[in-house]
């Protein structure tokens, strides 16, 4: 869950990356793919004045918490899926297996990688 | 509308321990600034994160720091600065006279 733990003093999750070697930073703008977008859509919906099912600090308390690992691995958007779905299991809203259950159908029908 | 800096106030980030959800870098902890603006009254994300009131509202500044008081090896104009949004629990009065 930690990554830098060098400092006892100041733990810094692997998230703070402020001043990290990090090389060579790619600027190409680059357009949202349309399953981005759903998952900003997602994101957008759950929080808002109606369902009121998440706040952003929670989404970022929730990314931060995937693991170092994950962190690395996955892209932003993916980030932010995974931790939508942590959010919701965490709230009861949905269970492991309904999403599991949904993702093989969707495989099924040749809908998801 | 209560606050405990005002514009111009020198200020030293908090270098406290700290685990969890929260928004103050790592690069500025320790580090002083001056207070740019205050930038209102907002909830505590430190608590919002784990599905609290997030009350009382903090102050949130706007803290200004010289580029080169926070990477040692900065190589640009004494002028650069960079600005960062605090909240007030994360702030001390600064008592040193330089930055």
């Amino acid at each position: 869950m930690m990554a830098a733990m060098g400092e006892a003093k100041r733990y810094r999750g692997y998230h703070d990356l402020g001043g990290a070697p990090a090389g060579a930073i790619d600027r190409a703008n680059h357009d949202y793919t349309l399953s981005e977008k759903r998952v900003d859509a997602l994101f957008v919906l759950l929080g808002d004045a109606k369902r009121r099912l998440l706040a952003v600090d929670e989404h970022r308390r929730a990314i931060e918490a995937l693991g170092a690992d994950a962190y690395e691995r996955l892209g932003y958007y993916e980030r932010w899926i995974a931790a939508l779905a942590n959010l919701l299991v965490e709230k009861g809203v949905l269970s492991r297996d309904e999403i599991a259950a949904r993702i093989a159908e969707i495989r099924a029908r040749g809908g998801a990688p | 509308m209560t606050a405990r800096f005002r514009p111009g106030a020198r200020v030293r980030v908090r270098d406290r321990h700290a685990q969890g959800h929260l928004r103050t870098p790592v690069y500025l902890r320790g580090k002083a600034g001056v207070v740019e603006r205050l930038c209102g009254r907002f909830r505590n994300p430190e608590s919002l994160a784990y599905g609290g009131s997030g009350l009382p509202e903090r102050a949130l500044y706007r803290v200004r720091f010289s580029q080169r008081a926070l990477w040692p090896d900065y190589r640009g104009s004494a002028d650069d600065t960079l600005d960062a949004d605090l909240y007030e629990h994360w702030l001390d009065p600064d008592e040193t006279r330089r930055r």
